[in-house]
This record gives C-alpha cells, structure tokens and sequence, in this order.
C-alpha cells in the first residue's frame, strides 16, 4: 500500500448505545469486557477500534451478525455521532465538521450503500437514483443522462419508471448501488450490497468496483459476511467481535497467522491454498542457483497446484511483477499448505 | 430477589391505600344516612366557590381590544375565502377585492403547490401568479381589472399545455390546476355557482381514479342524489367552508406537528393541551369563535379549523417518527440539507400518516360544520336542526340521508387517496395516457358546464322541479309510529326506563355527597388503572366539584354511565355471536366503518323519532352512538386472538362458552378496552350534543352560553366535561397498557 497519509483514520473510536454514553464511556475503567459493558445497560456498538484505510484501498469487515460492522461504518460517515476517540478523513477531523461543512463533505466525497436499500419509496427508480445528483444541484438533464447511465450499468434497464415496491429485493439492492455509482464517491461505505443479488450480477459487481477502485483509485470500505467475495477483493480484511476489530490484515496473514483463537475459529473452514499467496512463503534473495522457470509472486498456492505436484525442484525462483526475480519459495512449504498440514 | 421483595411490599401498599380509601368513601356515605355528615362534606358550600368564570371573563374583557384586533384580521381573510367558495358552489355575492386577500388565498396555494412538487418552478410560477393578480388589483380598476385578468390566464393556460406536452413535467399541470381554479373564481364572479353536473361529473372521475366503479358511483351518486332531491344549496353552503377549513386545518396541523417533532420540549407542552383539546366538548369551542370572529360562516369555519388540528397534529408527528432510519440516512448521505430532509425525505416518506391525518381531518371538519347550525351557520346541519326542531321528520329524514352520503363519500375518497401508491407508466407511453384521469377529470368539469348553458335542468335544480318525497316520509313514519304495537313498545321502553331504571339512578348519583363520590372515582381508577390515573382523577373531580357545576357534572355523568351501561347490554351479545363468524364480522366491521364517519349529529334522528323529545330519546342517541365502537372493538379483539390458542382450548375439551369465558375474552379484553373506552369519549361528546333535545346538565347550561358572551362560565364548563372524560381516558387507557404488556402483546 502507499505510505501516503491515510483517508480514514481511526483512533480509539467508541461508540455506546445507552443513557449518557458519554459520561459513562469517561469513567470507564480499563478492559472492561462487552459483557459488563452490557451488565451496565449499554452497548458497546463499537468498541475502542483503531484503523487507517489509505487511498485506493479496499477494506472488507467481517464479523458475525450484531458484530459493530454497519455501525463502524456509520461512525466513519457520521451517521452516528461517536462516543470517544477520534476519526479523521483526509486529516480533517469529522466530529469537529460543522453542519454545513459536513454537507459538503458527503455531496462531494462520500457515497454508501445501505445494508437494507434505505430507497425513497415514493420516488421512481430513475429519482432515486437521480437523488445525490439533485442534492449536487446537478441540473435536469445531466442528472438524467447519468442516472439513465447507471442504471444500465447495474441492469435494470427499462425499469427507471418503477417505484421500489414494485421491484424484488435483489433490483432494490441495485437501484441502492446505481444510487452510489452516480456521484462516483472517493470514498466508498458499502454495507453488504450484493446480499441479496443473484451469483452472476454479483460477480459482475464485484468486477465493476474493482475496475473503478483501480481506474480510478477509490478508497473503499466493504462489509461482507461472504469470505470468497472478501477474498476477491480485499487489500486487507478486518476481523470484528463484540464492536473490536480482533485483526486487521490482508487476508493471507490472517489465514496463515490468527490473532486471536477467535479469528482461527472466524478462519478455519477457508481453504488455506486459496489465500496464500507465493509472496508469503517467499524468502526474499535472489539464488542464481537455481534454474528453470519462475513462478509469480501474486498467484496463490491453489492456482500453483499443479506446478507444485509436477515440478519437483526443492526450490522456486519467484519474480515480481515486472519479471524480476526476488526469492525463492521452499516446495515442501508450499505442499504443506495445499494439502493442509494434518 | 430484592426487587420482588419490595414490590410485594409496594403492593400490599397500594392496596391498603385502595381499601382504605373505599373505607372512607362508604363512611361519608353512612355518615349521610344517620345525618352526622358535615354540611361541607356533602356539597361544597357556596361561599367557599372560587370565581374562576369571572377571574377569566375580567381577564378577557380587559384584553379584549387587543386580541380581537388580530383576530378580526383573521377573520377577515377567512371570510374573503369563504365568500369565494360560497360563490362558486352557490352563487353568493362576492363585492370586495382587496390585495391582501389575494395573497391570503394564493399564498397557502403556493405552499401547498411546493410542498407537493418540491420543484423551485412550482413556486415560482405560483408567485409570480399571485404577484401579479395583486399588482393588477392595485393598478386597474375593477372592470377592467377582469378583462385583463381574462387575457393573462389564457396566456398561462397556453404555456401551461405547451410545457406539458413539450416538456411531459408536472409541476406545470399543477400550476394549470391553480391558473384554472383562478379562472373558475373569476369566471365565479360574473357567472354566477357552478352547475350541479359539473361538480358530480369530476366527482365520479375522481371517484374513478382512486378507487373504481365503486367510488365512482359513489362521488357522483351522492352529488347526483343532493341535487335531484333539492338540498343543493344546503349541501353546498356545508361545504364551501369545510372546502376552505380542512386544507387551513390541514396545514395549521400539519406544522404544528412538525415542530413538535423537532423541538421535544414543545411537544411535551403541547400533549396535554392536545388531550384537553380532543375532550372539550364543541360549544366550548363555539363560542369564542363566534366572540372572536363574527356570527355566521367565518366563526363557523374557525371553530371547525380549531376543532379538526389536534389529530392532524398527532398523525404528523407519528408519521415523522416512523419514518425508517435507513431512508433518513440516505437522505443524510445524500448531503440533504435540513430543508431538503424534511421536504424531500420525511414528508413523502410519511405520506400514509399524514393522508390519514387528512381523512381525520375532514371527517372532524364535515361533523363540525354540521354542528356550527347552533350558532346560525346555514347549510344542511342548520336545516336539519330546524326540520327537528318542527318535527317534521320527513325532510329531517332526507336531509340525513344526504349528510350521510356526504360524509361516507368524502370517508372513502379520502381513504383511498391513502392507499392509492403511484405506478409506473409504459415507457413511450403519450403525455394524455400519463395524464388521461387529470385531462378526463377537466373535460367532465367543462363539458357539463358548456351542457348546462344550454340545459338549465343540469345547471340549477328549481323550486318545483326536485324530487323530494319530504311530505309522504313524513306520513309514513308518523304513521308507522301511530301503530298500537309500536306506540306501546317504545311507550312501554320510555317508561320503564325513565321511572325503574334512569330516574332512580340519577337520583341516587345526586343523593350520594360529594367527597365519598370523589372518593370512589379514585378508588376506582386506583384500582383499575394504578396510582398516576387515580392522582388525576382525585385532581379532575375535585377542581370539578370546586366549580360549583357539581350537579349537573353529575347528570352528565349519570347520562353517559347508563347510556354507556345500555349500550354494552346491547352490543356485547351482538359483537359475541357476530364474532362467530367470519362472514358476519366482515360485515359488521363494514358497517361500524361506516357508522363511525356519520357526523354525530344524525344520531339524533333516529332517537327523537321513536321517543319524542324527552330523557330516552337522549339516552338513545347516545347509546346508538356508542354502539359503533363498542361492537366495531370487540369484534376485532375476539377476532384477533390467535388460532393456537383456541385450537388449545378446543384440544383442552373447553365447551364453547368455557372457551369464551376463560381464553378468548381475557385475549380480547385489552382491544375491547379500547373500544369501550372509545365509547365513553364519544358518550362525552353526544351528550352534549342532546342538549338540543333537552337535558339538565352541563350540555344545556353550555347551550346557554352560547346566547350571551359569558366566555368565563364556558369555558368552565367545558373544561369539566373534559376533565371528567380525561379521567375516564387515562384510567382505562393505562390499564390496557399494563394488560397488553401483562399479556406479552405489545
Ligand atoms: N441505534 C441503535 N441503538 C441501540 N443499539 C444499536 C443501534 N444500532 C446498533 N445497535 C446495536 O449495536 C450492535 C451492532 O449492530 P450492527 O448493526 O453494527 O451489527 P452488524 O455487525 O452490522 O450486524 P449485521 O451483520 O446483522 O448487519 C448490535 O448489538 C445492535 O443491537
Ligand atoms: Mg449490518
């Protein structure tokens, strides 16, 4: 990732539900557990969470259902106002944002989708999409040309004069991703938009953000509760329970390297080979001594797989993008985490 | 452990202050019987009154200027846009044209107009509109004022239909709708009313469009009815102020309601005051409208404003709260600013409650339009009153029927408005097919009216040309009342009641003094709703008895008691057995439904036709008036348990009777609750109505008012009808809280 200061940046955020959170958040001693907290009559919607998202990022959170998930994402667009601690965007801390600053900040930078659509039911399809813009103060036209855009975009072409209750839910959950596609955010709050789609538009969306994520270097913060789409496409994943995000990493060292004996359990099902990538059993250095051809740092060990079983050179010379090679990788590791060590 | 432990103790509490409260209560009672009871303890004694009446008339009379003066400015506003609706639908003479006025009556239309669309050309095409219908007023005289004013509103017409057609938006069409509304008042100044077909032609398209057939039918039916039996005029001098009160109330209620949703300290000042307001009973509201605002269809018109916002008040905020927090995160999101969240999300978003406020609203407005013949309003609530009055029971008997239709139509118009969502039009499809109900709605309008040009008979209905049958219903009710078997039923039923039953009753309610009364009251509500209801009810009778209206506070409340008592006689058994089945219920409910839109008023009718004008007659207006929630709640509660829970007892081998008693009732008698609660409200309010047959209670002694300006002694009165209401609503209302939650149904 770049080292480039982060867009979103979380210090010690909290967020309690409860009676005067505030003052109970001051006098709260040191590791109290979720579970006193709740003993108290609170909530702790998140709890004490720290993380930077950098620009062009994809952060995917993960969780159990009540986990904090949406509600992390609603303290970093100020949807809820937070307890304690601080979050920043582009070093502009956002509970200092006055009400029309705030306004500003959401027309031009931010977009969300809502984890249950939040679609204005008495507007047509068209008009909701069109909403954002309208807010912009876009003109008519404009407005209409690149709602008519979107909506093509996401297939529901030849609905725009629908209205909500007339569509199923998974078309809903579109018309909410056309909504966010329109203004093409930098910063993108995405709350399990393809729940309810169909495996086929799922993957065609999930292409879709990627395209813009590395077109156009969005940052984007994902929240899903399918690994294989979190696999597809996370630059880093963050685990949470109980409103704490138990680890932040990319995915292969969450795989390989568990923090938490809750993240191994959150983990263990996923088919290791598909994580890991070459890069992560690589040992950086380059030894001439071996020869034959070399194997790219990026592919997983799954994708690997038959090299792996056919080649039977000990070790792997494995090179970058740019063909260059940077290390080597041991052939027994590297079996050992396609058939999983028993 | 701990908890339960005190709340024994609490209980055991509660109950002693209950028992010996009781104790106390039936002491004074004995007390009275062996004659020891001290004087001040049986009445409240003379002396010891406080004047509230004329504390509150000295403050009046020495604001009296002051408030008045803003008032009248009101009024005349008010009365500028009655005058243009009086005209329209009946041909009354407008003769002042007064700048100001205009504003008044295209200001709220621009509103309104901008509300709906949220468009910024919607308002500025309505401004501009109204801008220079003022400027024309203050620069051209009045004839030549209209010429020009003929040619403007062509030249908006056009542009109006070519936007439409160029530009396929609405905004435009609504604007259409205001330049013709303007050119209908206007053309209204030299034509004269508008022809009876016209109106029931749009109302059967209207009718149409929301709701079929059906309702089509019923919009024109009822137009066509009024007109054929010769109460056109009546019926359009009812309406044109309830033309001008709902949408006035609408609004008023409408922003009431929204600032007691965004300022919760308001909406905590304002609750009591609303519960207050929804109990007073309507002479209260009758006279100072007619101190404040002249006799005749303004004050009218005001008393009705005042008296339909309360529900639309609480309808606003309800719908506002309910508005899903994901859809108001969308709109933050969005970056709406706080205007564009409220005009764009939460109101649209709150469409259903606040259409249903609508319907209350007009429904309150029609029942009080009718009720404002007390204080001289024409139409057909004052020839109602008249016809009564001389009882001639025929026309009264019509009249009836066409308010009854009246109310009906507008109920169902305005409830299918409600569930009527937009659809989605083919794309491609023409601009006449997208608006082809509007454009149906504009050729039935002006259609009729260039056929009633050439055809007077579908212009204005003459002297000798309708159908009324006034005179042979007349002869046939008297006549069905002459037969022996009926005259001795209802001879035998007025006496009976009056002399067994309702006579010995009140006599016993007066006899009893008044602290054990009050004490009992409390008991009661202790027992029934908790501690907070018993502490008001303590409160409310006392500052009643403190009045020095005991007696007649009494008499109504023995009125309402028995009627009450009579009606759960009566309607119990038939919403048991009716509840049976599902066919019967359906119908039922049907009915209540539509029972429950009649304008209280006609309860009258039926009573002082069988049994004259006297107590029984009273008795039974209000009986069949409570009948409808009774029945109406009562099906709905035993309906509404749930199918396991029979299906058990019937496993449990429970006979049909051991099933009712002891599984469907107890499940039902929260919902039940509510309905006889309901029942003692609309008691409340009925028999004060009666007071026009004669009654000796507060209801008589508020009719009395209303001849002189005795506001102070009014509102005294109308604060204790509402009070002694209130008490009845807050016991019982809390305990079907804590029944709903006992039984796990909330
Ligand atoms: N407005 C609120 N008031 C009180 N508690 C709340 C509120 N919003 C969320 N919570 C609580 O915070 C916790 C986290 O909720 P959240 O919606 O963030 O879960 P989630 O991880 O998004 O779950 P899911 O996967 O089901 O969407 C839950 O226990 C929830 O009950
Ligand atoms: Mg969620």
């Amino acid at each position: 990732m770049t080292n480039s200061n982060p867009v979103i940046s979380c210090k010690n955020v909290w967020k309690l539900f409860g009676f005067a959170p505030e003052k109970y958040l001051k006098n709260l001693p040191e590791n109290k557990s979720y579970e006193e907290i709740q003993a108290d009559g609170y909530i702790a919607g998140v709890k004490d969470v720290s993380v930077d998202v950098f620009k062009g990022e994809m952060l995917v959170i993960m969780g159990l259902s009540g986990s904090g998930k949406s509600t992390l994402l609603r303290c970093m667009s100020r949807l809820h106002d937070i307890t304690g601690g601080t979050i920043a965007i582009d070093d502009q801390d956002i509970m200092s944002l006055e009400e029309k600053e705030l306004i500003e900040l959401r027309r031009n930078k931010m977009g969300m989708v809502f984890q249950s659509f939040g679609l204005l039911p008495h507007r047509s399809v068209l008009e909701n999409v069109a909403f954002p813009l309208e807010m912009r103060g876009q003109n008519k036209h404009d407005r209409r040309d690149r709602a008519l855009e979107v909506i093509k975009l996401v297939g529901l072409e030849g609905r725009e004069d629908y209205f909500p209750r007339e569509l199923s839910g998974g078309q809903q959950q579109r018309v909410g991703i056309a909504r966010s596609l329109a203004i093409e955010p930098d910063i993108w709050f995405l709350d399990e938009p393809f729940s309810a789609l169909d495996p086929l538009i799922r993957r065609e969306m999930q292409d879709e953000f990627l395209r813009l994520q590395d077109m156009l270097g969005k940052t984007i913060i994902f929240v899903t509760h399918d690994f294989d789409e979190a696999l597809r496409l996370a630059d880093r994943i963050a685990i949470m329970k109980d409103g704490a995000i138990e680890q932040c990493d990319t995915p292969d060292k969450i795989v390989l390297n568990p923090a938490t004996e809750y993240v191994a359990k959150f983990t263990q099902e996923i088919d290791t080979a598909r994580v890991v990538r070459a890069k992560t059993l690589m040992k950086p250095g380059n030894k001439k001594s071996i020869s034959g051809p070399a194997l790219s740092e990026n592919a997983t060990i799954q994708e690997l797989a038959r090299t792996l079983i056919n080649d039977t050179r000990k070790e792997f010379p494995i090179q970058n993008e740019s063909g260059k090679i940077t290390g080597t990788m041991n052939r027994q590791e590297a079996l050992e985490v396609l058939l999983g060590d028993e | 452990m701990q908890n339960s432990i005190s709340d024994k103790y609490k209980i055991i509490n509660d109950k002693s202050i209950l028992w010996s409260l009781l104790a106390l209560s039936i002491l004074f009672v004995i007390a009275k019987i062996i004659g020891v009871l001290p004087e001040f303890l049986n009445r409240m004694p003379e002396e010891a009154i406080p004047r509230y009446a004329e504390t509150l008339d000295k403050g009046f009379n020495n604001n009296r200027d002051w408030m008045t003066s803003i008032t009248r400015f009101f009024s005349e506003r008010l009365e500028f846009q009655l005058k243009v609706m009086a005209h329209l639908f009946y041909g009354a003479r407008v003769h002042f044209f007064n700048p100001i006025d205009w504003v008044s009556l295209t200001f709220p239309a621009t509103a309104f107009v901008y509300f709906i669309d949220g468009r910024k050309i919607a308002l500025v095409t309505a401004s501009v509109i109204s801008l220079t219908a003022v400027l024309f007023t203050f620069f051209i005289g009045e004839e030549t004022q209209l010429t020009f004013m003929w040619v403007f509103l062509g030249l908006s017409a056009v542009g109006a239909i070519y936007l439409i057609i160029k530009h396929e938006v609405m905004s435009p069409i609504i604007v259409l709708g205001i330049v013709s509304i303007y050119a209908v008042i206007l053309n209204g100044y030299k034509l004269g009313p508008l022809p009876w077909s016209s109106i029931a032609a749009t109302a059967a398209v209207l009718g149409y469009y929301l709701g079929g057939w059906r309702l089509a039918l019923l919009g024109g039916g009822t137009f066509i009815w009024t007109a054929l039996i010769g109460q056109w005029k009546l019926a359009m001098e009812t309406l044109s102020v309830l033309v001008v009160a709902a949408p006035v109330s609408f609004v008023i209620g409408l922003m009431l309601g929204i600032a007691a949703w965004k300022f919760t300290k308001f909406d905590k000042f304002l609750r009591p005051l609303l519960s207050v307001l929804q109990t007073l009973p309507f002479f209260t509201y009758l006279l100072p409208a007619v101190i404040f605002f002249k006799v005749g269809p303004t004050a009218g018109a005001m008393a009705t404003i005042i008296y339909a916002i309360p529900p639309m008040i609480l309808m606003t905020t309800l719908g506002l709260k309910k508005v899903s927090p994901e859809i108001v995160e969308a709109g933050k999101m969005a970056g709406c600013s706080r205007f564009q969240m409220l005009s764009k999300v939460y109101i649209p978003a709150a469409r259903t409650e606040l259409l249903v406020g609508l319907n209350q609203v007009i429904m309150l407005c029609l029942a009080m339009v009718v009720l404002t013949a007390f204080i001289g309003m024409p139409g057909l609530g004052a020839k109602l009153l008249a016809m009564m009055n001389s009882f001639k029971l025929g026309r009264s008997f019509e009249i009836g029927v066409t308010i009854v239709l009246v109310a009906v139509m507008l109920d169902r118009l305005s409830k299918a408005w409600v569930v009527k969502q937009p659809v989605h039009f083919e794309r491609g499809a023409p601009w006449w097919e997208r608006h082809f109900f509007l454009l149906a709605a504009i050729v039935a309008f002006f259609g009729f009216m260039l056929f009633s040009m050439e055809v007077q008979f579908a212009d204005q209905i003459g002297r000798k040309q309708h159908f009324s049958k006034g005179k042979e219903i007349d002869g046939l009710i008297k006549g069905f009342l002459d037969i022996d078997a009926v005259q001795a039923v209802t001879g035998w039923l007025r006496w009976f009641l009056i002399t067994k039953v309702l006579i010995p009753f009140r006599d016993l309610l007066l006899w009893v003094p008044t602290s054990s009364f009050i004490l009992f009251i409390t008991v009661f509500s202790l027992w029934l709703g908790g501690k907070k209801p018993a502490i008001y009810a303590f409160l409310f009778f006392s500052f009643v008895a403190s009045t020095g209206w005991w007696d007649r506070s009494v008499i109504t409340l023995y009125t309402v008691i028995s009627a009450v008592a009579l009606a759960m006689i009566i309607g119990l058994p038939m919403a048991i057995s009716a509840a049976r089945s599902e066919k019967w219920s359906k119908r039922i409910l049907l009915f209540c439904d539509t029972a429950q839109t009649f304008p209280s008023f006609i309860y009258l009718l039926p009573a002082i036709m069988l049994f004259g004008i006297n107590d029984v007659a009273v008795i039974f207006s209000i009986l069949i008036f409570t009948l409808v929630p009774l029945i109406r709640y009562t099906v709905e509660g035993l309906r509404g348990v749930p199918p396991e829970m029979t299906e058990a007892a019937d496993m449990a081998g429970a006979s049909r009777f051991q099933k009712l008693i002891n599984v469907q009732l107890p499940l039902a008698l929260p919902t039940m609750a509510v309905g006889f609660n309901q029942a003692i409200m609309f008691a409340f309010f009925m028999v004060i109505i009666a007071a026009f047959i004669g009654t000796q209670d507060l209801g008589q002694e508020l009719q009395r008012t209303l001849a002189g300006t005795d506001l102070g002694k009014n509102f005294v009165l109308g604060l204790c009808v509402s009070l002694m209401a209130l008490t009845f609503d807050q016991t019982i209302m809390s305990w079907t809280e804590k029944r709903k939650k006992a039984l796990g149904l909330k």
